[in-house]
């Protein structure tokens, strides 16, 4: 089994495109349940959403307020997933459901431990 | 009751209290001796009793006689280290020969106890035993019993775990305060562990099996009732045990045989240990850490409200969905996906269901048989056939075909 890592992005600053509560519920549900369904077939590993504040640290001490201001597509949760390659990983990634919102996207990247060879 | 009937009955209560007192006295390296001079209290009881009657007050009597050995025994031991044995460094601890047997130390003895013998170098089974010998005073023939194995195979489990808790020096207090939260997890598994073997055993024997639960609760009011282990996890986990105990008469017949949720005689759920379940899983939300306890009492809570309501099984749903993210296990995973059909669709369970890797799990084929009920009568009736095939225990076959007769 190897590891990957599911990044979702999406909009969580435009105001329009803010979700009533009763959407955000129904979204939350559609997530839970996807999430819940990875951890049934036992393939769940870890991750978390996160929340809108965040800073940035940069070269030369520079230091904003998140990368919120700059792009539209911020990191809104990350959960590391078991799969036996990449085919079995895309069909999680594939599946998430905040991929029912335009814009938004789910970046599949598979785990390279530092003792790997990175194959 | 006579001396016949109290004596087994005080054994049960109180043989666990003394062992403790004066294991915690003499060190957990003397833990034989303790158990000796126990047992060896309850022999003098029931020749004495015997002959003249029980006492009028036999818990004190009991706690007198065996203060006494405990006294003899430290005298002995002082001749023999000051005249055979000189040369043995002799703590000034030992000098005082009396046992202090007033309630506050009985409890904080039994205690600490319980964290020496759920003490993670030893095996998960070895601390289940030596709690149920040694806190439950459970005989080892009843120990063998609950794990459907023989006698030389506790003596031995039991022995080696002690000689293990020896050669690590292990000592009966309670873990610091940095401690206790990582300590508390190993007690906390062996309390569920013993609840869950009484819960879920095959044996067939319907009174251990009570006693298994009703230990399991009372270990873990002692918990409840110390402040320093007093922890929001603790009540979850005594909510959970008394959700699931509230139906422990509805979900066994006569025979032993186990009688399936919805078949279940509502009136015979106790009431009042749904509404002790309600009180701790209240007191359990104190915290902000919310353990896989926490969850499986939500769960429980909505099993002991039976009218089928979309809330119900919605909150059972994510009630799962978070469990399984916290500790993955095949019945969770499951009884997920039923409440996945239940909060959502029968068709989106199906599909859920066919993902999972349980090919060797007969209820895995009979939650299929009863998804495809609905919506395929073949298909139901096939994986029904496989479940009957996989199934274990007489009673589960039986229960599978009266399924399978109703299509």
């Amino acid at each position: 089994m190897e590891e990957y890592v599911l990044l979702m992005r999406l909009d969580i600053l435009t105001k329009d495109a803010q979700p009533s509560p009763e959407q955000m519920q129904e979204y939350m549900k559609q997530y839970h349940d996807w999430v819940g369904g990875i951890a049934a077939q036992n393939k769940f590993v870890g991750g978390t959403g996160l929340s809108t504040e965040g800073r940035v640290f940069k070269h030369d001490n520079v230091v904003t307020d998140g990368p919120f201001a700059e792009i539209k597509e911020s990191i809104a949760g990350f959960i590391t997933v078991r799969a036996k390659d990449f085919d079995e990983a895309s069909k999680f990634a594939k599946s998430c459901p905040i991929l029912n919102g335009p814009g938004n996207t789910v970046e599949l990247r598979k785990i390279v431990s530092v003792h790997d060879k990175g194959d | 009751m006579n001396h016949q009937e109290i004596i087994p009955h005080l054994f049960r209560t109180e043989y666990r209290k003394i062992v403790s007192v004066i294991a915690k006295r003499f060190g957990f390296e003397h833990l034989e001796i303790a158990e000796d001079i126990a047992s060896d209290t309850f022999l003098t009881a029931s020749q004495s009793w015997g002959l003249n009657g029980p006492p009028e007050n036999p818990t004190a009597w009991l706690y007198n006689v065996s203060a006494n050995k405990a006294k003899n025994y430290l005298q002995r031991l002082n001749v023999f280290e000051q005249k055979i044995a000189p040369a043995i460094e002799q703590t000034n601890d030992l000098v005082n020969y009396e046992l202090d047997m007033s309630p506050q130390n009985i409890i904080d003895s039994q205690l600490q106890m319980m964290f020496a013998v759920c003490h993670p170098c030893i095996a998960t089974e070895a601390q289940i035993g030596l709690s149920l010998r040694i806190l439950c005073g459970f005989g080892i023939e009843e120990i063998a019993d609950a794990f459907l194995t023989n006698k030389e195979v506790i003596n031995k489990r039991l022995y080696r775990a002690k000689e293990k808790l020896r050669e690590e020096n292990i000592k009966i207090e309670l873990p610091s305060e940095g401690d206790i939260e990582e300590r508390l997890d190993t007690v906390l598994a062996t309390i569920y562990l013993l609840f869950n073997e009484g819960y879920y055993s095959i044996s067939q024997n319907k009174t251990v099996r009570k006693e298994l639960c009703l230990e399991a609760m009372r270990l873990c009011t002692m918990l409840v009732e110390n402040r320093s282990t007093n922890k929001p996890q603790v009540n979850a986990l005594m909510s959970l045990m008394c959700f699931h105990a509230s139906r422990f008469d509805a979900r066994m017949d006569k025979n032993g045989h186990l009688v399936l949720y919805e078949e279940q005689d509502v009136n015979l759920w106790n009431a009042d240990l749904i509404s002790k379940g309600g009180y701790f899983l209240h007191a359990a939300t104190s915290g902000n850490k919310v353990s896989k306890y926490h969850l499986e009492a939500g769960i429980a809570y909505w099993n002991t409200r039976k009218e089928d309501t979309k809330e119900k099984w919605e909150n059972i749903l994510q009630l799962y969905n978070r469990l399984l993210q916290t500790e993955y296990s095949p019945i969770a995973a499951l009884n997920r996906t039923y409440a996945l059909a239940r909060a959502n669709s029968s068709q989106q369970a199906i599909v859920e269901a066919e993902k999972l890797d349980l090919q060797d799990n007969h209820f895995y084929f009979l939650l299929l048989g009863d998804l495809y009920a609905a919506v395929d009568k073949t298909k139901a009736k096939e994986n029904l056939a496989k479940a009957y095939a996989l199934a274990k225990t007489e009673s589960d076959k039986q229960a599978i075909q009266r399924k399978i007769d109703r299509l």
